[in-house]
């Protein structure tokens, strides 16, 4: 096969294995991963370029989990969207929620009463805990540690998503932001308990750090692989803590102050390598100030209503307008992008996935390494297939 | 040293598998189903439809069959069909009532959308999460009569927003029925008049309670 | 940040040849945009990431709007003396005409170094038909990619200068752009009968004999 086969290849027919020839490479092996493999979180699909055991090719295939939830929002009212929002990232409902809803209140107008943006960062801080957490047990699984890592993480989460049931009905689609406010009020005795569990939450991450961050093998596997240069991440729109590992401090908490987080003092923790290992750490850095964000809160929580009184939840019509809503969601920047025309249902709706151009850089990232590396990149990039495909 | 950070994680793991022979507190799962963990209240699954009286479900339904759920609900899994007659409701008025309600329980994703829209506290969330069925494509339609459940059913799953909407139902009654009866007063005032010799202007209140 | 206004004159000023339209959005959240001509969309948004007062290095979202043609009445009304003297007629004339549509990317760009923004532009294609070409912004920023590659997918406007313009979401060999307002979806779907009288007759349609061996009708009473 000569290089201009290689260029025309398209990746969704052929066989799974291949071999290819390449002038400049000699003989390469073009082997399909997923989108049933294990290690790519979902319904993701890798066609790599192998010389030997070093990717030189990898080309992200997408769509698996493809339902157009653009189409359907477009089709269905406003209110209507909210739980399909659950399923976009399905492990962090409560933000994706708090996104859309953003975003339409912007749209329409509609303000918030302050007890709901207190219990929305609660929620969205929560739901970072049990990203992060996730993310970190994913990412030793990947690393082959398979099973004990992720488990003591998901014990974590399960106690989260134990509150969220509690407060919304649904452990993981929640549904619970609505537009001026919150669906449920929280009750006094679930304050506490959340308040408890967050101040247990450091003793956790102790645990987990003292388990494996100083693991010999976690280094030698993380450190200086999957190296992501600043410059070319800002271009590629790469946001969250992937763009943070590169040392790019650029956090919509700080920079758009959306919703209260100018009234809480917390840091932007920012990396220095960009590589595997720094993202790893960003995420149990950014779990740390996630629990100063959460005692800030739940120390201030004001009272008052959690529904601003004047919001409406049928006949719910903005006027005709556009909006770009954007949060800073556990895996990057999430905007949802709105044209109303006056009618029930949205005109225009648009979800910015951070997850998808999140990976625009995947290849870059994986170049040179070994595919057993590759693996370990991608699950540092944290993507959920729900929101890739939409 | 070289090795002490895998020989620290491995004290770690050591300590919570010793740890959860004699902690209860470190044992995090449950055997299912011998033993269950508690359900929180607010706990949702799939709708059901509320009867005032266990014992005629279908006369006492307290859904109107206004559609508006039917409308709202995102996946488009539930079906009304109105019907023909009127029959009284709790408070006595005469109201329609579903002829056909049917909720695709394969399709509906548990959003709530239709509890939190129905006007009439008829639609509620159910939570019985052992569904099965071994048609896939009747048996988990559910029609009326399978989804019919009485109050007291609500009390026992929602205690608190059964106790809620069941004072504010009784408000509301006593308050229709208060309406009712200044109409009455004020239909019969009307009659006095109209039986004296000149006035015949009615007035406004007449046409009973329509809230 | 400068105004829109501001960067639209010093857009024209430096592009004499460009056409630079300021589109107001009348909603509540004002983000009002600019309208860049096709053939000059690639070094006008050049121009946007590298001037040192905007560096709007980077593109958040890049999506598409589908603006189906619109027919419009026009209704013109005239004044017509009666001759006998009475009062006079008004008479309506009305006259259709088609506003031609088009397909849009809009783009949400914000800058990373200077920390602010959005700063919306857009881009038209001529119709939706058979110029839907646009210069693709992918070699500016880089973050375009993927995301146009979704709007050629889905909306079907060809990216010039993408380097590697193929579907993204749905299948190569599938020809629709499913996201167009006008797009009828098949009714080939796997048959699911719901209690949804449409679903079923478009199911109907399509599976003369269902497959289930009970009727799938709603449950009579």
């Amino acid at each position: 096969m000569s290089v201009s086969d290689l260029s025309s290849f398209t990746p969704s027919s052929g066989p799974t294995v291949r071999a290819v020839k390449d002038p400049f490479h000699g003989d390469l092996l073009e082997v399909s991963m997923g989108p049933q493999h294990p290690s790519t979180h979902g319904v993701f699909r890798m066609v790599v370029t192998l010389d030997g055991e070093v990717v030189v090719k990898l080309k992200p295939v997408f769509g698996y989990l493809h339902r157009n939830h653009e189409k359907i929002a477009e089709n269905t009212t406003y209110l209507g969207s909210m739980p399909y929002t659950d399923r976009l990232d399905y492990l962090c409902s409560m933000t994706t929620n708090w996104a859309y809803a953003l975003a339409v209140e912007k749209l329409a107008g509609q303000a918030v009463p302050d007890r709901a943006q207190y219990l929305r960062v609660i929620l969205a801080e929560m739901t970072r805990l049990v990203n992060h957490s996730c993310l970190v047990g994913f990412l030793f699984n990947d690393l082959g540690t398979s099973f004990t890592p992720l488990l003591y993480a998901f014990r974590e989460r399960e106690k989260i998503l134990d509150l969220f049931e509690a407060l919304s009905g649904s452990r993981m689609m929640c549904n619970f932001q609505r537009f001026g406010g919150c669906r449920v009020d929280p009750t006094p005795e679930w304050l506490a308990a959340a308040s408890r569990l967050v101040d247990n939450y450091p003793r956790f991450l102790d645990e987990y750090e003292t388990m494996l961050t100083a693991n010999e093998i976690m280094l030698a596997r993380t450190q200086g692989i999957g190296i992501l240069d600043a410059k070319l991440a800002v271009n590629a729109g790469i946001t969250g803590p992937c763009l943070r590992a590169s040392g790019y401090n650029y956090d919509l908490r700080k920079v758009d102050g959306y919703g209260f987080y100018p009234r809480f003092d917390f840091k932007v923790p920012l990396g220095a390598h960009g590589d595997t290992y720094d993202r790893y750490m960003m995420r149990i850095l950014e779990m740390r100030e996630s629990v100063k964000i959460l005692q800030q809160a739940f120390r201030d929580l004001p009272g008052g209503p959690v529904m601003d009184p004047k919001a409406k939840i049928r006949g719910f019509r903005p006027k005709a307008g556009e909006a770009y809503g954007r949060i800073e969601s556990p895996k990057g920047e999430l905007g949802f992008y709105l044209i109303s025309d006056g009618t029930p249902n949205p005109y225009r709706y648009r979800v910015r996935p951070p997850s998808l151009i999140n990976l625009t850089l995947l290849e870059e990232m994986c170049l040179g390494h070994t595919i057993a590396d590759s693996v370990v990149i991608l699950g540092s990039v944290d993507i959920v297939l729900g929101e890739v495909d939409r | 040293m070289l090795g002490s950070g895998i020989i620290n994680g491995l004290i770690v793991t050591a300590k919570n598998f010793v740890g959860s022979y004699h902690d209860p507190k470190r044992m995090v799962t449950v055997q299912y189903p011998e033993e269950r963990a508690k359900l929180p209240e607010n706990y949702r699954n799939f709708p059901f439809l509320i009867t005032e009286n266990a014992t005629d479900p279908m006369g006492t339904l307290r859904c109107v069959a206004c559609q508006i759920c039917e409308k709202e609900c995102p996946p488009q899994c539930i079906y009304i069909e109105k019907s023909k007659d009127k029959k009284p409701d709790a408070t006595g008025k005469p109201q329609l009532y579903p002829a056909v309600f049917a909720i695709d329980t394969s399709v509906c994703m548990s959003c709530q959308i239709c509890v939190e829209v129905c006007p009439f506290d008829a639609i509620k969330m159910d939570q019985v999460f052992e569904v099965a069925a071994t048609d896939r494509f009747t048996g988990l339609l559910l029609d009326r009569e399978q989804l019919a459940k009485p109050n007291s059913y609500f009390h026992e799953i929602h205690p608190t927003d059964a106790a809620e909407v069941d004072t504010r139902l009784a408000t509301e009654r006593q308050a229709a029925e208060e309406k009712a009866k200044a109409a009455a007063a004020a239909k019969a005032a009307a009659a006095a008049k109209a039986a004296a010799p000149k006035a015949a202007v009615k007035p406004a209140a007449e046409g009973g309670p329509t809230a | 940040m400068e105004s829109l206004e501001q960067i639209r004159d010093r857009l024209l000023a430096r592009f004499p040849g460009a056409t630079v339209t300021l589109v107001t959005n009348p909603g509540v959240a004002a983000e009002h945009s600019l309208l860049l001509d096709a053939a000059h969309g690639a070094e006008l948004a050049l121009f946007l990431r590298d001037d040192p007062a905007l560096q709007l290095d980077y593109c958040s979202n890049a999506t598409g709007v589908d603006w189906p043609d619109k027919e419009i009445t026009d209704v013109k009304k005239t004044t017509v003396p009666d001759p006998a003297g009475g009062a006079p007629k008004v008479v309506e004339e009305k006259t259709k005409h088609v506003e031609p549509g088009c397909l849009e990317a809009v783009y949400h760009l914000y800058s990373m170094a200077l920390r602010h923004g959005p700063v919306v532009i857009r881009l038209r294609t001529a119709n939706r038909s058979d110029q839907v070409k646009l210069p693709s912004l992918t070699p500016v920023w880089r973050s375009c990619d993927f995301q146009e590659r979704e709007i050629y997918d889905l909306y079907g406007i060809v990216f010039e200068g993408h380097r590697d313009l193929r579907r993204l979401l749905m299948w190569e060999e599938f020809k629709d752009h499913p996201m167009r307002k006008d797009y009828v979806d098949p009714d080939d779907y796997e048959w699911e009968p719901t209690p949804h009288a449409a679903v079923l007759e478009r199911a109907k349609a399509h599976y003369p004999v269902p497959p289930a061996a009970t009727p799938p009708e709603a449950p009579k009473p």
